[in-house]
C-alpha cells in the first residue's frame, strides 16, 4: 500500500495519468485517436522539443534559465544550411558536429556572460535571444535556405528508420533522453548541477566549481540546441532567418515545467520532462481531430503553462505539510 | 553603547564627495550615451539636427516607452512582467473586436482597459497571491495572452474605425499628442516614485521586503497596485498603437517585452529591485530612438539593430551592475 502511495504521489504518475484522461476523452470522441496512425503523429511532433527539453531542464534543475534556445537552434541550423550550400559535396554527416559545435559556441557565450559579470541569466539570455536571431540574418543575408540544398539523406531521417519503423530523428531524441538520464542520476555532474540549483550558497562549500558546472550546463544547453537545429533542416528541409526556431523556448519551457521541473532549481526528472513533452504532443496533434484551429495552440500551451505552476505549488506545499507532520 | 559603535562606523566610511554621488550613477552614463548617439547620428544625416523629425521618429515606439515607465516601478519593487507587450496586443484585439461587433466606441475603449485590468489581476494573482515568481509567471502569461490574441484576430488584421485612426498626427504645440502623453506621464510617475510616502515604500520593498514588511509596509498590496496599473497602462499603450496603425493584427508589438525591459535597464534600473528612477528611463527612451533611427538613416537591415539592440542590453546589465558594485552604501 505504502508502495502504490509513494507511487502514485510522484509527480511523474500525475502527468501520466493526465496524459491518459486527455487521450481517453478525445478517443471517446474520435475513436481514431486511439490507433498507432496518431501515436506516429505525437511522436512525430514532439522529437525536437523533447532535445530542447532535455536541455532546459538541465539549465533550470541549475536555478538558471535560458531563453535563447530558439535563435541558438536558427543559427545553428543556418550555419549548416549555409554549408550544404557552398560546399555541395560535402559528406552529408559533417552537418551533426558543425551544428552542435555552433550551438555549443553559443552556449558558451551565454555561460561566460552569466559566470564572469554574475548577471541573471533570464536578462543575458533575454539578450542574446535577440542577438543570435540577428545574427543569423547577418549570416545568411536575410535569405531562406531551400529544399533543394538540404542533402537527402538529412531529410530521409525523418522518414527512414533502421528499427521497428520508428523514424531516426525519433530515435536520436530518445537517445538523448536516455544520455541525459545517465547524467543526471549516474555522473558527479549530475549530482553537482542537482546540489548547486538546490542551494547556491552551499555549493561551494560543498567543493563544486560552481563556475565550472556552469559553464558545463549552458554549454550543453546550446550543444542541444545546435542538434535540434540540424533536425529541423531534416524535418522540414528548409531553414528560414526569421522562422526557424522563433518561440521554440516557449514551448521547451512549457514541456519542462508541465514535466515538473521546478523553476526553483534543484528539482526535476528526465521521464517527467519526456512525459510533459509527450502531454504537448498529444494535445498538438489533438487539435486538428477535434477541428479546433492551430491558432489556439499558443494559448493552450500558455494556459497549460500557468495550470503547471499553480499545480507544482499545490504539490510542493503538500509535501512540506507531510514532511512537517512527519516530523511532530 | 551601541549608538556609539554606529556612530564611530559612520564616521569610518566617509562619506562619497557630492560630485561623485551626482555624477558617477547610471542616468549620468545613459545621458552621455544619448548626447554621443546623437552626434554621432547627426553625422550620418542632417535630418538629425531636424527636431520635429526625431519627434516623429518618437511616435513609433511611444506607447513602448510610456509602459517601460511603469514596468520600471515594477522592476524596482523587485518584480518583472515580461508579459505587457502582450497584454498590448490582446487588448488591442479585444478593442477592435469589441467594436467591430458593433459596441460603441467610448464604450470598446472602456472593454479594453479592463481586459487590460484583468490580465494585470491574472499577473498579480500568480505572483503574488500565489508566491510564484513573477518571471516565469509572466513567460507563461506571455505566451497566453498573445495565443488569446491569435484566437480574436486568426491571421486578419481588424481595422478600426476612421475616426479613431492617427493619435500621431494630432499636435498640441507642434509636437505629437504620444510624445506629450509619454512626457506627462514620466512626470507623474517620476513624482510619485521620487517625492510621494508609496515612492519610497517601493524602494522600500525593492531593497529589502523582509525589512519593509517589519516596518510597517503593506508589500503584497502595493505590488498588486503596480501590476494592475501596469495592465491597464498596457491596453491604453495597446489602443494608441491601434490608433496610430489603423488596424489591428495578433502579432501587434511582438517581441516588445525585449525593448520595454532593455529600456528599463539601460536607465539604470537595477535588475535585482531597489534602485532605478524614472528619469533614467525616460532617457534611455529617447536614446533608443535615437539609435534605431540612427540605424535606419544609415540603411542598415533591421536585422543588424536586433543584434544591435540584444548587444545594448548586456552592455547596459553590466554597466549598471558595475556602477552599484562601485557605489554600495
Amino acid at each position: 500500500m505504502t508502495f502504490l502511495r509513494s507511487i502514485l504521489l510522484r509527480r511523474e504518475a500525475g502527468i501520466l495519468i493526465m496524459i491518459v484522461i486527455f487521450c481517453a476523452a478525445v478517443g471517446l470522441y474520435k475513436p481514431q485517436f486511439l490507433t498507432g496512425q496518431s501515436l506516429r503523429i505525437v511522436l512525430l511532433l514532439t522529437p525536437l522539443i523533447m532535445i530542447g527539453a532535455m536541455a532546459q531542464m538541465l539549465v533550470l534543475v541549475a536555478r538558471h534559465v535560458d531563453l535563447s534556445i530558439g535563435s541558438m537552434l536558427g543559427f545553428s541550423a543556418m550555419v549548416v544550411g549555409l554549408m550544404y550550400r557552398e560546399i555541395p559535396d560535402i559528406y552529408w554527416l559533417v552537418g551533426f558536429p558543425v551544428a552542435i559545435l555552433t550551438g555549443a559556441i553559443l552556449g558558451l557565450g551565454n555561460g561566460l556572460l552569466v559566470t564572469i559579470f554574475k548577471l541573471p541569466s533570464i536578462i543575458v539570455t533575454l539578450g542574446t535571444l535577440s542577438l543570435y536571431r540577428g545574427l543569423t540574418f547577418i549570416i545568411s543575408d536575410a535569405r531562406q535556405i531551400n529544399r533543394s540544398v538540404i542533402p537527402t539523406e538529412l531529410k530521409a531521417m525523418s522518414r527512414t528508420s533502421p528499427i521497428f519503423d520508428i523514424p531516426w530523428i525519433i530515435l536520436i531524441a530518445f537517445g538523448i533522453a536516455g544520455i541525459t538520464y545517465v547524467i543526471a542520476r549516474h555522473t558527479q555532474l549530475g549530482r553537482q548541477i542537482y546540489a548547486l540549483g538546490s542551494n547556491p550558497e552551499a555549493a561551494p562549500l560543498r567543493g563544486i566549481d560552481v563556475t565550472k558546472v556552469t559553464l558545463i550546463v549552458f554549454t550543453l544547453a546550446g550543444a542541444l540546441s545546435g542538434l535540434a537545429g540540424i533536425l529541423y533542416a531534416s524535418r522540414w528541409g528548409f531553414v528560414n532567418p526569421s522562422n526557424t526556431g522563433a518561440g521554440f523556448e516557449f514551448q521547451v519551457i512549457a514541456a519542462v515545467v508541465i514535466g515538473g521541473v521546478s523553476i526553483n532549481g534543484g528539482v526535476g526528472t528526465v521521464m517527467g520532462t519526456v512525459l510533459g513533452v509527450l502531454l504537448l504532443g498529444c494535445v498538438a496533434a489533438a487539435l486538428p481531430l477535434l477541428g479546433i484551429p492551430g491558432s489556439t495552440q499558443n494559448a493552450i500551451y500558455g494556459a497549460v503553462i500557468l495550470i503547471a505552476l499553480l499545480i507544482d505549488r499545490s504539490v510542493r506545499q503538500r509535501g512540506m505539510i507531510s514532511v512537517a507532520g512527519a516530523a511532530k | 553603547m551601541t549608538d556609539s559603535a554606529q556612530s564611530a562606523i559612520r564616521e569610518l566610511a566617509p562619506a562619497r564627495p557630492t560630485w561623485h554621488v551626482v555624477l558617477v550613477r547610471p542616468e549620468t552614463m545613459t545621458f552621455l550615451l544619448l548626447i554621443f548617439g546623437l552626434v554621432g547620428a547627426s553625422f550620418l544625416s542632417p535630418f538629425f539636427l531636424d527636431a520635429s523629425y526625431i519627434l516623429r521618429s518618437f511616435t513609433l515606439t511611444a506607447e513602448m516607452s510610456i509602459v517601460a515607465l511603469v514596468l520600471t516601478m515594477v522592476v524596482i519593487s523587485g518584480e518583472i512582467d515580461l508579459s505587457p507587450a502582450a497584454n498590448m496586443a490582446l487588448s488591442a484585439c479585444i478593442f477592435a473586436w469589441a467594436q467591430e461587433a458593433g459596441t460603441p466606441l467610448p464604450l470598446a475603449v472602456i472593454v479594453g482597459l479592463l481586459a487590460g485590468l484583468a490580465m494585470g489581476a491574472l499577473n498579480a494573482f500568480m505572483s503574488i497571491r500565489m508566491q510564484l515568481p513573477s518571471i516565469i509567471v509572466t513567460i507563461g502569461t506571455l505566451i497566453f495572452y498573445r495565443g488569446l490574441a491569435q484566437v480574436i484576430a486568426g491571421d486578419r488584421s481588424i481595422r478600426v474605425p476612421d475616426s479613431f485612426i492617427g493619435i500621431n498626427t494630432i499636435m498640441i504645440a507642434g509636437i505629437p499628442l504620444p510624445v506629450v502623453i509619454f512626457v506627462g506621464v514620466a512626470v507623474l510617475l517620476g513624482l510619485v516614485l521620487g517625492t510621494t510616502v508609496v515612492g519610497r515604500q517601493i524602494y522600500q520593498i525593492g531593497t529589502n521586503q523582509a525589512a519593509a514588511l517589519h516596518a510597517g509596509i503593506n508589500a503584497k498590496r502595493i505590488k498588486v497596485g503596480l501590476f494592475l496599473v501596469l495592465g491597464v497602462v498596457s491596453a491604453a499603450a495597446g489602443m494608441m498603437a491601434a490608433s496610430r496603425l489603423g488596424s489591428v493584427r495578433y502579432d501587434l508589438v511582438l517581441g516588445g517585452e525585449l525593448q520595454m525591459v532593455l529600456m528599463a535597464m539601460l536607465g539604470g534600473t537595477y535588475i535585482f529591485g531597489g534602485r532605478g528612477t524614472i528619469l533614467g528611463t525616460f532617457l534611455a527612451a529617447w536614446l533608443l530612438v535615437i539609435v534605431s533611427t540612427g540605424m535606419t538613416v544609415a540603411n542598415l537591415l533591421p536585422a543588424i539593430q536586433l543584434t544591435v539592440l540584444g548587444i545594448l542590453l548586456i552592455v547596459a546589465i553590466i554597466a549598471t551592475n558595475f556602477i552599484y558594485a562601485r557605489t554600495q552604501r
